[in-house]
């Protein structure tokens, strides 16, 4: 409390507490929704780890989990920033597809060995996502038409390239999907160490980059959290991740590589959205375009740039879930962008633009995926399991919206 | 005359008094309109004119405003705009209300259609629009879209619109600013006719002459309140300088502070500037338009709805606005070509617009992420913003601006409107600009917020920049400029220095229509 109460000199005493006050409350509030969709994931996992009498968080199902969804994660990550631009992208599925396609055509028929294969996918995603880009910021046709057209035209190319299933692909391709990190330093009991050490050394860097971004704060003279919420979030987060590690390492291949990649574009694309320029603007962009157009930034270079990425991210998705199929179909990918788009808007995601974070998207991909699984063990009719993710994301939207505006009348 | 409602007088308003949060817009106002006349009502910009008709036509519903309104005798308690046309008083608005992918006719009869049981009879509905526009002398075919013909032509069919609705009372605001001198004089002879045909119209409009050759009666609001009533056709000639001496003679209770400003070598010059509507782009919207401004220096635009006041500053600021923009800018004696925002932040250049919400802010970000949203770069390194910086910078402007808020993490959007703009000058003054345009910097702000907001443009004309700030409020201008601009239908007509200005010449060069200036 003496620490929020001298922030502020301008105001007189009365003021002062009310602010402090209402400060917490704010805190509270921006990060409550963040909150939220955490303990609903918590929730559901929690739910389905009882329906299905502790089968779902078998350490086998865990990674099955992660393999599963690791495409919606991928191309949520890309979608959560066309989002908060203010866009959208309907095409992902259908590149996914095509770029799938050529990848396996690349390895079967032209010989090409797989990292070069891998390299030849992500560069076609991206030229994908430059020839739509170029359409939505440089010529101004709108991203919803401009990526229903690049869902027919990428599914069109993709049923030219894959006439028939391209199969027999290279066994490290397959593994990029469905492999594991090798066992290489031995078990404890049943526990896989590798698992166990990349789970302590993620504990470790983030304990870390929370200390450091603490002792920065300080060294500038500003407010610091308080230090029991400190050590509760690193002790909350640690315990999450350490308990993530052990069922993983008692799985029957240990660490995923799927997982790995996936926390990788995590952190590095949350860093892109969170503290670098190009970021910001997006979120500027997504807020109130004439505005940031007067702020000198240039919206259709971003606007573009924003394309190129997803198209990249749809160019990840295709290697991984070709991988895992073990084989190119002309029908992979189908429905992928309706997922991704989901796992946004259940994330947080604004309609309208200018709000929406990484960590929500992946949360969003995650209960979906939960939900996935936990109704797939308790063999619930697929039928159904489709109309129950509709009535998710409609509540998760709904309540969102309720939420707001009952604060925003109080 | 008593209050007491008379059969001579359609309208009557009394006492009308109407507050805003920590605004008094309308304070004691009373208005008699008499049955069958063009009544004009003038004043400045902001004086209260639009409110006191949207009270009347129940935009802002019974029981948010004091005072009675007596329409044709009878009281009147307007829920709802629906609850006055039902009486038939039709409001026009400056900004028209079409829908412009529809046919005339269909706009004529929105709300309102020609149908039985849900269908509608096209056939009706076309044959009763090309009356209606025969009346109002409009030679369209009633299957046009609004979208194909021109302002005035839409302005037109408003009025039939109106007209298709039994209008008795005819509200036109500022019907003319938008049009070209044929359109309006269509304009202001179709008023006349109406008058014939026993319609009576209540008229705001700032152009004098106008007044002068079509209102019956005239009122002068100032401040919320109205000041005084001409009969146009009394024995005593009400003359232009006679309504402009009603319009701007208020008390000066407004404070600014003292300043001298220390002027020093010429920063910007804009040479023979002329830009065209972005859509009608025959229209000059700025024609040769020529100003300067020296370091230190503190200039003012002045110009009343439609002068193109913004028109030319936000063409200047890297053609963010108009079509077939033409004319030099040089700054420090060197001519720039400013093609893009980023040319004209990179030049020293910065514009805070008149409009907050919409082009200003990001109001759904924090306070923190506005004021850095310009000069970004100053607080990143590699691309990579660094966020304890960022806040630094932030806090350095909250204090130093005296920006009310418990912290920078807070909404942009949850500030008042004196907390928004200071906002939106930190992140300019941030990005360190040779130039600030400050475009009506201190609209919408209650009076305390303005003596602060004055006290940084002149801190920041002490620092050495040339400011230009456009404001509808002459005293304002007249209150911190060293030097003022006056603008009339998109050309510079006066310029006057601060020894020399009064408001009454300011606002006869404000009102000098186009032939009067090339005499």
């Amino acid at each position: 409390m003496s620490t929020d109460i001298k922030l502020d000199p301008a105001l007189p005493p009365a003021d002062n507490e009310r602010s402090a006050m209402g400060r917490r409350l704010s805190g509270l509030g921006g990060n409550a929704r963040e909150y939220g969709i955490f303990g609903a994931l918590v929730l559901i996992v929690l739910l389905f780890q009882i329906l299905t009498d502790g089968k779902l968080l078998k350490p086998n199902n865990v990674v099955a989990l992660f393999q599963q969804n690791a495409y919606v994660m991928i191309l949520a990550i890309g979608m959560v920033m066309v989002i908060v631009a203010g866009h959208i992208d309907l095409s992902v599925g259908s590149v996914v597809a095509f770029v799938g396609g050529v990848v396996a055509v690349s390895m079967r028929d032209w010989g090409l060995n797989w990292v070069v294969a891998v390299l030849i996918g992500l560069a076609l995603g991206a030229l994908v996502g430059a020839w739509q880009g170029y359409w939505v910021a440089y010529v101004g046709v709108p991203a919803f038409i401009v990526t229903l057209a690049g869902m027919l035209i990428f599914r069109g190319l993709a049923l030219v390239v894959v006439s028939e299933t391209i199969a027999g692909l290279p066994n490290s391709f397959i593994k990029i999907a469905t492999g594991s990190v090798p066992n290489w330093l031995g078990f404890i009991g049943k526990m896989d160490v590798v698992t166990l050490v990349i789970g302590g050394l993620a504990i470790a860097a983030f304990a870390i980059a929370q200390f450091r971004a603490r002792a920065s704060m300080r060294k500038h003279a500003l407010q610091v959290e308080p230090t029991g919420a400190f050590v509760a979030k690193i002790v909350g987060v640690g315990v999450a991740i350490g308990f993530l590690s052990v069922i993983l390492s008692m799985s029957a291949g240990g660490m995923p590589i799927v997982l790995i990649i996936c926390g990788v574009l995590i952190v590095a694309y949350s860093f892109l959205m969170g503290r670098t320029v190009f970021g910001r603007h997006i979120y500027a962009i997504g807020g109130n375009r004439p505005a940031a157009a007067l702020s000198g930034v240039n919206t259709k270079r971003v606007d573009f740039l924003i394309f190129v990425n997803i198209g990249l991210l749809s160019g990840a998705a295709a290697i991984v879930t070709t991988a895992r199929t073990g084989a190119a179909l002309a029908a992979a990918g189908n429905g992928f962008e309706l997922d991704a788009i989901a796992a946004c808007f259940i994330g947080g995601a604004a309609v309208t633009g200018g709000i929406g974070r990484i960590s929500g998207a992946i949360v969003g991909a995650l209960i979906m995926g939960v939900l996935n699984m936990g109704l797939s063990i308790l063999s619930v009719d697929p039928s159904w399991q489709q109309a129950i993710k509709g009535l998710v994301l409609l509540f998760a939207v709904a309540f969102d919206l309720i939420n707001k505006r009952r604060a925003g009348t109080s | 005359m008593d209050t007491t409602a008379s059969p001579d007088y359609i309208l009557e308003m009394h006492g009308i008094t109407k507050r805003f949060p920590g605004v008094l817009a309308l304070s004691d106002v009373n208005l008699k309109v008499r049955r069958g006349q063009v009544h004009a009502i003038c004043g400045e910009n902001g004086a209260g004119k639009s409110t006191l008709m949207k009270v009347l036509s129940g935009v802002y519903p019974h029981g948010t405003y004091e005072g009675d309104i007596v329409f044709e005798g009878q009281p009147a308690e307007f829920r709802t705009t629906r609850d006055s046309e039902h009486l038939g008083i039709v409001i026009i608005h400056q900004e028209l209300a079409l829908s412009p992918f529809l046919s005339i006719a269909e706009n004529i009869f929105l709300g309102n259609e020609r149908a039985k049981r849900g269908l509608v009879n096209w056939n009706a509905t076309n044959s009763e629009a090309a009356k209606l526009l025969e009346r109002v002398g409009l030679s369209e075919r009633p299957d046009t879209r609004v979208i194909d013909i021109g302002v005035g032509k839409q302005q037109l069919v408003e009025i039939a619109k109106a007209l298709s609705k039994d209008v008795k009372l005819l509200i036109l605001d500022e019907p003319t600013a938008a049009l070209n001198d044929e359109d309006s004089a269509h304009l202001l002879g179709l008023i006349s006719g109406l008058r014939d045909h026993g319609i009576t119209s209540i008229m705001i409009s700032h152009k004098l002459n106008e007044i002068e050759s079509i209102a019956d009666t005239t009122t002068v609001i100032r401040d919320g309140k109205t000041i005084e009533t001409f009969d146009m056709h009394g024995d005593e000639p009400v003359t232009e300088e006679r309504i402009i001496r009603g319009m701007v003679g208020r008390s000066l209770d407004q404070r600014f502070p003292d300043h001298e400003s220390v002027i020093g070598e010429e920063v910007l010059r804009i040479e023979n500037w002329t830009v065209h509507h972005p859509i009608d782009q025959a229209r000059a919207v700025v024609e040769n338009a020529s100003i300067n401004v020296r370091r230190g220096e503190i200039v003012g635009l002045a110009g009343l709805m439609g002068a193109g006041r913004t028109e030319l500053a936000m063409s200047v600021f890297g053609r963010s606005y108009g079509s077939h923009i033409s004319g030099q800018v040089f700054k420090s004696g060197q001519e720039v070509q400013l093609r893009t925002v980023h040319d004209a932040i990179r030049h020293g250049l910065a514009y805070a617009t008149e409009d907050r919400k919409h082009y200003g802010l990001n109001l759904i970000a924090t306070i923190q992420a506005n004021i850095s949203g310009v000069a970004l770069d100053k607080v990143a390194r590699m691309g990579v913003i660094d966020r304890n910086e960022e806040l630094k910078v932030a806090e350095l402007y909250r204090r130093d601006l005296n920006i009310k808020t418990p912290t920078v993490a807070v909404l942009a959007g949850k500030l008042s409107g004196g907390n928004q703009q200071k906002v939106v000058l930190s992140k300019w003054i941030y990005a360190d600009p040779d130039v600030l345009i400050l475009d009506e910097p201190t609209r919408g702000i209650d009076v305390g917020a303005k003596y602060e907001i004055y006290t940084i443009i002149n801190r920041l004309a002490d620092e050495g920049k040339a400011v230009i700030v456009i404001s509808s409020e002459l005293p304002e201008l007249l209150g911190i400029c060293d030097r003022i601009y006056a603008l009339s239908q998109g050309r510079v007509t006066g310029e006057v220095a601060r020894e020399d200005a009064t408001q009454e010449r300011l606002m006869q060069y404000m009102t000098m229509e186009k032939d009067v200036t090339s005499r």
